[in-house]
């Protein structure tokens, strides 16, 4: 299999990356930082022999969005799975009162996924089969007094996702959505209420899993939609004055 | 970041705000971070100790994602740093108390490997238990392993790890290619025998005291299995074993001693030897042949909590050494090892540095030049014999060639004791040192978490040389560690 990895860095992407590689699929990474991605793709190749090529990708640059799927394609030799991994929760506290880094906080979780999936979604559509990883966050379920910026645009992402599951089910064309929870990286190292993180291996495995059985949406770890599915039911009357 | 600027702005329908837009972004970049890295560096305030969990210490701990945020946090601060791998040595060495630790677990990407040469390229955050998974079955093993698989070769080339191949392949750092050392300026400088040479000898065995490193060439050693093939051998006392070790130490690349410290008198020293080669493939019987890299999988037990103070009582240790020396008595003899429990035997049981409860241990683990370690021996183990203080796991092996300013190997024996905390320790420890100071030998840095400055000035030789090339590389101190200054390491 050929896959495109979208934010070929975090350490999420780079574990769900290895487990696509050791089943032998030829994998392109691409990220911000290519130096990084160039390391990534190295360590990946040592491990499993298997094909890895990096690459260059800004999620707000998308004048550069069609080239990069073409030639991550072409490099590959094809392609048959799309995986967005990107996102970044920005500076919270700024993006509550500078209408700029709020629209950057927007920029890089929404438009950007907007751009570059709508390209590669048009070419797997063409070519009629092919699958869509989309990894979201259980940000984006509700808005909240602290982060709504960021669960604004995830959430964004997971309606855009559902709509493009739809028409690409036409073509027969998977599109997943991935509701994450909170995972042990930078985005949480180093701050409060961290009971519920998991390891990135244990996100990326459940990730994996989930795509193995083809689920439509997914949370991980498995425990969120239970937990959002309780949040949800909270009156907003109530939930204003909480402190999630 | 920066290109996107230009390609926004040229963007139609994306005009000057977008352009302010980015230099926002760009600007945020300014203040904790490097380009490349789109979330600041954030510090995490933590307990920290090393295996033995003591002493625990509170530092600001980093864990780096990319190399470029790495390198944030080693420039862009006034406090002092110190890099810190899986935290497996014993003491204070990765601990840096009220000061930043910066954790290379997540930077442990393999970078190149030629198959001819049998060098590996890699970040210091790749664990040996990496290396083993990912080149066993491709017919390589690192060329020192120590007592665990899950060290990071970082922290390996900063303790200068020795394994039970001493004798015959010296330390970590004899295999060493080069490395790549991150000095405080940001500076990046290639160590290795030829380039900065005096900085790569005061580098390893340094605890990573002249700088950060990055990544490393290590050249494997080429095996035919993943089985050893050797002896037990199960030797009366002290003079037994010493024997035995002199005996083997030509024909086995790899031997160590387990002690009973609880014996005294005649039985003084008791131990049981394992001493092998790794199998060639044509050794094995024809079932192993097949797949000579294939071990069986281990169940791989866990201590799940902290044990009571009283669970590894002088009782349960003298109980546990007398039984695991009855158990050997009858099986000496030719022996084949799967690699596993050869080198890493408590590495099947995770978590075991819970057994010795919520305040932990002290490892001590010293040295003695040849001439001396009999004597030194008798001393130590006559000493612990009495003090009724048993040592769970007792270890003795024997030392070759050594080089590097502050290694802690020397040509001897060295032995390697384990005690849980309690009253009284200090002191009875403080008189072990003094034992081995007086006839010539060392404890070692990644060990230790209770030396006394005098005594570490007088073990080490090389530190004024040390202190030379560390004030050159690192004027400021910025690499300091709670054992650096515990131990007075630093140049004034």
């Amino acid at each position: 299999m050929k896959l495109l990895l979208l934010g070929a860095t975090s350490p999420i992407a780079r574990l769900l990356a290895m487990r696509f590689a050791a089943e032998g699929s030829s994998v392109y990474l691409a990220a911000r930082d290519a130096g990084e991605a160039a390391r990534i793709a190295s360590d990946m190749s040592i491990r499993t022999g298997a094909v890895v090529l990096s690459g260059t990708f800004d999620a707000v640059d998308f004048a550069s969005h069609a080239s990069l799927v073409a030639r991550a394609a072409d490099e590959l030799g094809g392609l048959d799975g799309v995986v967005l991994c990107f996102g970044t929760l920005g500076d919270e506290d700024a993006a509550q009162i500078d209408p700029d880094a709020a629209l950057a906080t927007i920029h890089q979780n929404f438009t950007g996924a907007v751009s570059i999936l709508t390209l590669a979604a048009r070419r797997l559509e063409e070519q009629k089969r092919g699958f869509m990883i989309v990894i979201g966050s259980v940000a984006g379920e509700r808005g909240r007094a602290r982060n709504y910026v960021y669960g604004a645009a995830k959430g964004g992402l997971h309606t855009f996702a559902q709509g493009l599951r739809g028409r690409m089910a036409r073509a027969g064309v998977h599109v997943m959505t991935v509701k994450l929870g909170t995972v042990d990286t930078r985005m949480t190292w180093g701050r409060e209420g961290t009971l519920l993180t998991v390891s990135p291996e244990r996100a990326a495995n459940a990730i994996y899993a989930a795509y193995q059985r083809k689920a439509e949406v997914v949370y991980v770890p498995w425990f969120w939609r239970p937990i959002m599915g309780i949040v949800k039911l909270i009156p907003e009357r109530i939930f204003k004055r909480t402190s999630f | 970041m920066r290109h996107s600027v230009t390609a926004i702005a040229a963007e139609p329908g994306f005009g000057p705000r977008f352009f302010l837009l980015a230099l926002f972004a760009m600007s945020c970049e300014a203040t904790a971070r490097i380009p490349g890295a789109s979330v600041p560096a954030r510090a995490k305030r933590a307990m920290l100790s090393g295996w033995g969990r003591y002493p625990a210490l509170e530092c600001d701990l980093y864990r780096p994602e990319k190399l470029a945020e790495l390198a944030a946090t080693v420039t862009n601060n006034s406090t002092s740093i110190i890099a810190r791998g899986a935290g497996r040595a014993y003491g204070d060495a990765a601990v840096n108390a009220g000061n930043r630790v910066i954790e290379v677990t997540r930077l442990g990407r393999m970078l190149s490997f030629d198959p001819d040469s049998a060098i590996l390229r890699a970040e210091a955050g790749v664990t040996l238990d990496e290396i083993i998974e990912v080149f066993l079955p491709r017919g390589y093993f690192p060329p020192v392993v120590p007592g665990t698989r899950y060290v990071t070769l970082g922290g390996s080339i900063a303790a200068d790890i020795h394994g039970k191949s001493h004798h015959r392949d010296s330390s970590l750092a004899r295999h060493i290619v080069s490395f790549d050392l991150m000095l405080a300026s940001g500076e990046i400088r290639r160590c290795s025998r030829e380039d900065n040479a005096e900085l790569f000898r005061a580098s390893v065995g340094a605890m990573g005291l002249t700088g950060v490193i990055l990544e490393a060439k290590l050249r494997l050693r080429r095996v035919e299995s993943a089985w050893l093939e050797g002896e037990l051998i199960r030797a009366e006392n002290l003079d037994a074993a010493l024997e035995a070790f002199e005996r083997t130490d030509r024909e086995y690349a790899n031997s160590v001693a387990w002690i009973d410290c609880a014996s005294s008198r005649g039985a003084l020293g008791r131990s049981i030897l394992n001493v092998a080669n790794f199998a060639p493939r044509d050794s094995l019987p024809p079932a192993l042949r097949q797949q000579p890299f294939e071990l069986a999988p281990k169940f791989r037990p866990a201590v799940p909590i902290d044990l009571p103070g009283f669970a590894l009582g002088p009782l349960t240790v003298r109980a546990f050494n007398g039984v695991y020396y009855a158990m050997h008595r009858e099986s000496a003899g030719h022996r084949r090892f799967d690699y596993q429990s050869f080198f890493f035997p408590l590495d099947s049981i995770h978590d075991w540095n819970r057994i010795y409860g919520k305040r932990g241990f002290v490892q001590y683990q010293c040295v003695w030049p040849e001439a001396q370690s009999r004597a030194g021996l008798i001393e130590i183990l006559e000493a612990i014999s009495q003090s009724r203080r048993g040592s769970f796991l007792t270890v003795l092996k024997k030392f070759g060639a050594q080089d590097g300013m502050l290694s802690f190997p020397m040509p001897g024996y060295t032995l390697a004791l384990d005690f849980p905390v309690a009253g009284g320790l200090m002191e009875f420890l403080d008189r072990l040192d003094a034992m081995v100071l007086a006839r010539g030998g060392r404890v070692y840095l990644a060990k230790d978490a209770r030396m006394r400055p005098e005594t570490f000035r007088a073990m080490y030789p090389n530190l004024d040389q040390w202190q030379q090339v560390k004030a050159s590389a690192d004027p400021n101190n910025r690499f300091s560690s709670s054992l650096a200054r515990r131990l007075g390491m630093l140049p004034a």
